[in-house]
């Protein structure tokens, strides 16, 4: 119970990260990623939308996502709640500023379009499309790093 | 491609058969696994502290390996996991095959990739943890979540417009 209690050292994180990919599709019957609750947000909201990539998206059959983002908070919630010994520190405290604000709206905007144009994220690309051998997922993570990279070494002093 | 729920009853006859099946799009049985292992999943990301800025931050900085080797690992148990799935031909619980399909190559993978990797480093939160995040009551991430949101709103306008 103690050990539960830590942060999980990184060998048992990694293989119960590791595992949703087989749970989802042995279970769920679908394949893991996550950037596409954004575009299932858009065209469940954006239904009448002149735009295909929301009114030609069949939202119906994507509803099993956004249950399952809500699964990730309500597992956010729990693990910080009662698997805690205390309270974890999801954003440092230079974030809950005018400035940590903009920086999260700016930062949510490059998220949502980069994740969307590239076709996935570090799920449906990194995790997912990599250990089903899809090399344009490597690529893909190949460049998710040089775009973080870029900004953390490159702006970094300016930033943070 | 017709989804079928498994549950229906032949003795049961819809009269109005022609109208199209409103139901059945997603099986209960796939919202509610969905719903548990989404549940799982947050609590793994968020006791594996990849859920915050400055793991993030730090993976970045080449500070410590923490994230990379959980990324390693965890792409080394999906794919050994995969490769067994794909050699015992097993199905899912609903007797359905299991497929992948692949995510094409395009040049979104390059230059969406980059964007999407500055907005990591940004916000230190990819998608997954931006809900962890908020369902932990990091209020501030709703401001996350609202500029991925408006993020694809722009993805979808400029779409046409961008080289695929």
């Amino acid at each position: 119970m103690e050990l539960l209690m830590q942060p999980w050292p990184w060998w048992v994180s990694g293989v119960l990260v590791g595992l949703i990919v087989p749970l989802l599709h042995l279970l769920a019957g679908k394949s893991f990623g996550i950037s596409s609750s954004f575009q299932q947000l858009g065209a469940m909201c954006l239904s009448n939308s002149k735009l295909s990539y929301f009114r030609e998206f069949d939202w119906r059959r994507g509803v099993w996502i956004l249950v399952f983002v809500g699964g990730i908070a309500l597992g956010g919630f729990v693990a910080n709640n009662f698997l805690s010994a205390e309270p974890v520190e999801f954003l440092p405290p230079f974030y809950h500023s005018a400035g940590g604000a903009l920086r999260l709206m700016i930062g949510g905007v490059l998220v949502g379009f980069g994740a969307r144009y590239a076709g996935g994220c570090t799920s449906g690309h990194a995790i997912s499309g990599i250990s089903n051998l899809n090399w344009p997922s490597v690529v893909a993570t190949i460049f998710f790093f040089v775009g973080g990279l870029a900004v953390t070494w490159g702006l970094g002093s300016f930033i943070f | 491609m017709s989804e079928t729920t498994g549950q229906q009853s032949p003795a049961v006859e819809n009269p109005a058969a022609d109208v199209p099946e409103k139901r059945g799009y997603v099986s209960a049985t796939t919202l509610v696994m969905s719903l548990l292992l989404g549940t799982y999943f947050g609590i793994v990301l968020t006791k594996s502290e990849v859920v915050r800025w400055q793991r993030v931050h730090d993976m970045f900085l080449f500070n410590e390996p923490h994230m990379y080797l959980i990324i390693g690992v965890g792409i080394a148990v999906a794919m050994i996991s995969m490769l067994i799935i794909k050699g015992l031909k097993a199905k899912s619980i609903e007797g359905k095959p299991i497929t992948y399909r692949p995510k094409p190559f395009h040049l979104g993978n390059i230059f969406g990739g980059m964007i999407f990797g500055a907005g990591w480093a940004l916000t230190g939160a990819c998608p997954g943890p931006i809900y962890a995040q908020i369902g932990a009551g990091t209020w501030m991430a709703l401001l996350t979540l609202g500029g991925a949101f408006v993020g694809t709103i722009l993805y979808a306008s400029l779409k046409s417009k961008l080289p695929h």
